[in-house]
């Protein structure tokens, strides 16, 4: 049963989970003694950097390296005529060092390692490129038309081919249906994650030709092969590769794939024969570093009389930037609320990703998600007032149930969308704040996500090893890959609560690729849930082994064993039991002794998506609901949030305090891409590329956001939970722009909300009106 | 371009320490402290003074290290958030609260946070959630979303906070 949060019964007879526990590495991180790829220093380690192309768009007619090399202190020189080629990108369409032409302003046109990072940035200044200027193209929709620019000439189009098109149901039988339809267009910006510490790496060579890669990544697994594969490229095809994973300064999904940056610093490493570390400065961070991919959306929806949702049929255009990464598979996540938030049968769906000579979009937090819910939730508002129908009891007639089949097959175990939509409707004071028209609104909006992992590859598996020592300590070798969202003290708890140790007895290591088994990395908001679950697998399996053992110690039958307080109890016999430290002593030291090692490799229980992008993909989905107030000056049309209240089901808050900050963190990068950022670019060239001109949510700037959790308690969740990394920004942009209808009756369509859309949207009202 | 480079020699606290160095003029305090000290506690996010994940206090102010030149430390007392802890190794109560608390996500924002906010704190020993939000402007976090790091500094200020911990 679905409630609202608080202590269950069943929760306090948990030791660990449920608790407020502190993240673990929370000690060395207030301390400063945590080591960020910034604070990586090898032995004689050389210093990488990148020369940028210059254009949108042109022809490399020579490059001259002379000068740079001449350089004293300059250890390599290197430029895609001088090394063999790579790509990199999962349609490989992303030559790492540029040669023949350039397709964006950020394009890796030559690299340089030198002794000191000032020398390396003398030499790229030394190197002289002639290039012969092309025309180009930066609106999606024009380098569709015949005659465009190409932007890859081997590919024959702009428009990528990516089976992005999913049919439910018969739409035309929907829209003959439908007693009401709504048809808009929204739009949605080119945004960063402006992650605090930048991105980078360091690349060392062994005397064997063995690599190393330190890398603040999310995926060290898929990095390796992808760095493995390169080692073909350089001739090194039997050599190993190591990733070992440092803290990671933020990620958000900015890590989630390789960049030609981290092959240029191996390539640079390997001529130089020396450690090379290559980290990018801010203004590299902004420019360099993909991010979320803008989108146009042509949405149609349509309603019975009684307020039933019959059709929703969506058109996109995303502009993919130059180069492929994560951001064109987007569409694929889309689909998730386009099928499935809400109850409706029939759903048509296309979306084209398009080359131009933008800068490139990869994975952020959400993974095309905001900019679906953005266009469904805001035009749900309009769709019941058209029909008559308050938006929140519009909400809850279409709401998603326990137990049901979506029509894109994803089978919906728990789900608290109606508790959601209860708790944000009554801490809101919905019914008495909405439709003043006052200046003040409220607003909300519902949100799907995958919540039990994302069968996006063949595997979407996470390997545990689970060690435990003389002493009764744990070593927990997870592959998952914590970002600061908490998975470490998850992990801990986790085997904590199974193996009845206190949270302080489990160390997790997860940061190198030699010691650990293989996971699909940290996406999908899937650490708690498949890292979790191996985690508790493989304790289980422990567990096993311990009370095997302590039955022919206790002589007691293993099925009335339980641990408990870093000891071994009977629940028959109060005098048998022992301290789990000495059973395992006991365990070790003696004829045929052995030691407890586990591993568990957890896959759940999920398919790919099909031809027809159909199949549950998730073992669980994750619901929420946001709800804002805000004051609207309609002078300036200035926004302030008055109350912003986030009620997700999180399945089972293992660690409510983690819980809280991803609610409140995903909040504020939500309140962000809903108000304020953007990136401009102007033919290509990135103009704000710096904290003054791009802004980002400060502390005055922020709210407090009043989280609410949700316990629906999943069936497959590690002791009940769903994933929850991703959700808490997905509801807040049309939230707002429902909240700014109701204070002010003007619909914002594009993000970010500003106050010149709205002061514009104002007049425009006005003059219609008048 | 003038790239005469001139070296300097400066004395200075470090972290209840004095210190001298010979250090080029065109260095920075956070480039002198990472590279010359070995302190990796301060972080470059910017380099332009407006992330704070470079903050340290010189004389009792907070400032971002990455704008100020090395040499401009002779003869004053820099303390960074290695100088924070106690001999063996207890936490200050604001590191303490920022644990507690949950301010931490992927902490590298979180230096720079301490610093400024115990510089707040110096300043003034019970600041309001206005003033703490006000004081605390010029560092930015990604991850948090701010409640938690206000609540931290909250419960490490004299009144200290609901959970009881306090000062
Ligand atoms: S690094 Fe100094 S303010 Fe950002
Ligand atoms: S904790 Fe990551 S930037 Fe603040």
């Amino acid at each position: 049963m679905a409630k609202v949060f608080e202590p269950t019964i069943k929760a306090m007879e948990f030791i660990n989970i449920g608790k407020r526990v502190p993240k673990l590495d929370a000690w060395d991180k207030v301390q400063g003694k945590t080591m960020y790829i910034h604070d990586v220093k090898l032995p004689r380690m050389l210093h990488g950097k990148i020369l940028w192309s210059k254009y949108p768009h042109a022809r490399i007619v020579s490059i001259d390296t002379s000068k740079a090399e001449q350089l004293p202190g300059v250890r390599a020189v290197i430029t895609g005529y001088n090394t063999p080629e790579i790509r990199c990108g999962f349609i490989k369409d992303n030559p790492v060092l540029k040669k023949d032409k350039v397709r964006q302003y950020r394009d890796e046109v030559a690299a340089v390692a030198a002794d000191t990072l000032e020398i390396a940035e003398k030499a790229v200044k030394l190197i002289d490129v002639a290039y012969e200027e092309l025309p180009a193209v930066f609106d999606p929709e024009e380098a569709m038309q015949e005659g465009a620019p190409l932007i890859h000439e081997d590919k024959g189009s702009n428009v990528l081919k990516l089976p992005w098109k999913m049919i439910c149901g018969d739409v035309e039988e929907g829209r003959k249906q439908a007693d009401y339809i709504v048809e808009e267009t929204f739009r949605l910006p080119f945004v960063t994650h402006c992650c605090l510490g930048t991105s980078g790496c360091v690349a060392q060579f062994d005397a064997k030709g063995n690599l190393t890669v330190y890398s603040p990544t999310q995926i060290r697994f898929l990095a390796h092969k992808d760095f493995q594969e390169a080692m073909k490229a350089l001739g090194l095809k039997d050599k190993t590769v190591k990733v070992i994973q440092t803290a990671i300064g933020g990620g958000f999904g900015s890590k989630l794939d390789t960049y030609p940056f981290e092959f240029i610093t191996i390539m640079l490493a390997y001529y130089s024969g020396r450690a090379v570390k290559l980290v990018y400065t801010r203004e590299e961070e902004f420019f360099a570093s993909p991010g979320r991919q803008p989108v146009r959306a042509k949405i149609s929806q349509g309603c019975t009389r009684e307020g039933k949702l019959t059709f929703r049929d969506i058109e996109m255009i995303l502009d993919n930037g130059a180069y492929t990464s994560w951001g064109a598979t987007t569409p694929s996540v889309m689909m998730m609320p386009i099928s499935s938030l809400y109850q409706v049968p029939n759903i048509r769906y296309v979306a084209k990703c398009v080359h131009t000579n933008n800068i490139y979009s990869t994975a952020m937090r959400g993974y095309g998600n905001p900019q679906a819910t953005f266009a469904i939730e805001s035009q749900i508002d309009t769709l019941a007032e058209k029909a008559g129908f308050d938006p929140w009891q519009f909400r809850m007639i279409n709401r998603n149930r326990p137990g049901e089949v979506t029509p894109q097959k994803f089978e919906i175990t728990s789900c608290g969308m109606k508790e959601c939509l209860e708790a944000v409707k009554e801490k809101l004071q919905w019914d008495e704040k909405r439709g003043k028209s006052n200046g003040r609104g409220v607003g909300i909006a519902s949100l799907i996500h995958v919540g039990g992992g994302a069968r996006i590859y063949k595997s979407d598996g996470c390997g545990t090893i689970l060690k435990l020592d003389d002493f009764g300590k744990a070593s927990l070798l997870s592959s998952a890959s914590d970002m600061g969202q908490g998975s470490d003290t998850i992990l801990a708890m986790i085997v904590a609560e199974e193996l009845g140790l206190n949270v302080e007895d489990v160390t997790v290591i997860m940061k190198d690729t030699d010691l650990e088994i293989w996971d699909a990395g940290a996406h999908a908001s899937r650490s708690t849930f498949v890292a979790g679950n191996s985690a508790l697998y493989a304790a289980r399996k422990a567990k096993e082994e311990i009370l095997e053992f302590a039955a022919t110690m206790l002589k007691e039958p293993k099925e009335n064993l339980y641990l408990r307080d870093r000891k071994v109890f009977s629940c028959n016999n109060p005098e048998a039991t022992m301290d789990i430290d000495k059973l395992l002593r006991a365990a070790h030291f003696r004829t045929n002794g052995r030691q407890i090692v586990v591993s568990e490799f957890y896959d759940p229980p999920t398919v790919m998506l099909d031809r027809e992008m159909k199949g549950n993909f998730s073992a669980a989905y994750t619901y929420g609901v946001h709800g804002v107030e805000v004051e609207v000056d309609q002078e300036t049309g200035q926004i302030k949030i008055l109350k912003y209240i986030i009620a997700m089901d999180v399945g089972r808050a293992l660690n409510p305090m983690a819980v809280e900050g991803q609610l409140e963190g995903g909040g504020a990068m939500g309140l962000g891409y809903s108000l304020m950022e953007e990136l401009h670019l102007e033919k290509g060239k990135l103009l704000n590329g710096n904290f003054l001109d791009y802004k980002i949510l400060t502390f005055p700037d922020m709210p407090n956001i009043d989280s609410v959790i949700v316990e629906t308690i999943d069936e497959k969740g590690p002791f009940g939970a769903k994933g929850i990394g991703e959700p808490p920004l997905v509801g807040s942009a049309p939230a707002i722009a429902n909240a700014v209808w109701d204070a002010v009756g003007v619909r914002i369509r594009s993000l970010p909300i500003t106050p010149e859309k709205i002061v514009a949207a104002l007049e425009e009202k006005q003059r219609s009106n008048s | 371009m003038d790239e005469r480079v001139m070296a300097m020699k400066i004395s200075f606290n470090l972290n209840g320490e004095d210190v001298s160095i010979n250090i080029d003029d065109h260095i920075t305090l956070l480039e002198m402290l990472r590279d010359s000290f070995e302190l990796y506690g301060a972080k470059e996010g910017c380099g332009y003074g407006e992330c704070g994940s470079c903050t340290v206090i010189v004389d009792d102010m907070a400032i971002n290290s990455c704008l100020m030149l090395a040499v401009s430390v002779n003869g004053r007392t820099v303390v960074t958030v290695e100088g924070l802890a106690g001999p063996r190794g207890e936490l200050d109560p604001l590191q303490q609260a920022f644990v507690d608390r949950g301010a931490v996500q992927c902490g590298f924002c979180t230096p720079g946070m301490i610093m400024s906010a115990k510089a707040l704190l110096k300043e003034k020993s019970n600041p309001g959630e206005e003033e703490i939000r006000k004081g605390m402007a010029g560092n930015l976090c990604r991850c948090t979303g701010y409640s938690k790091i206000v609540e931290a500094i909250k419960c490490a200020s004299e009144g200290g906070c609901s959970c009881g911990k306090g000062f």
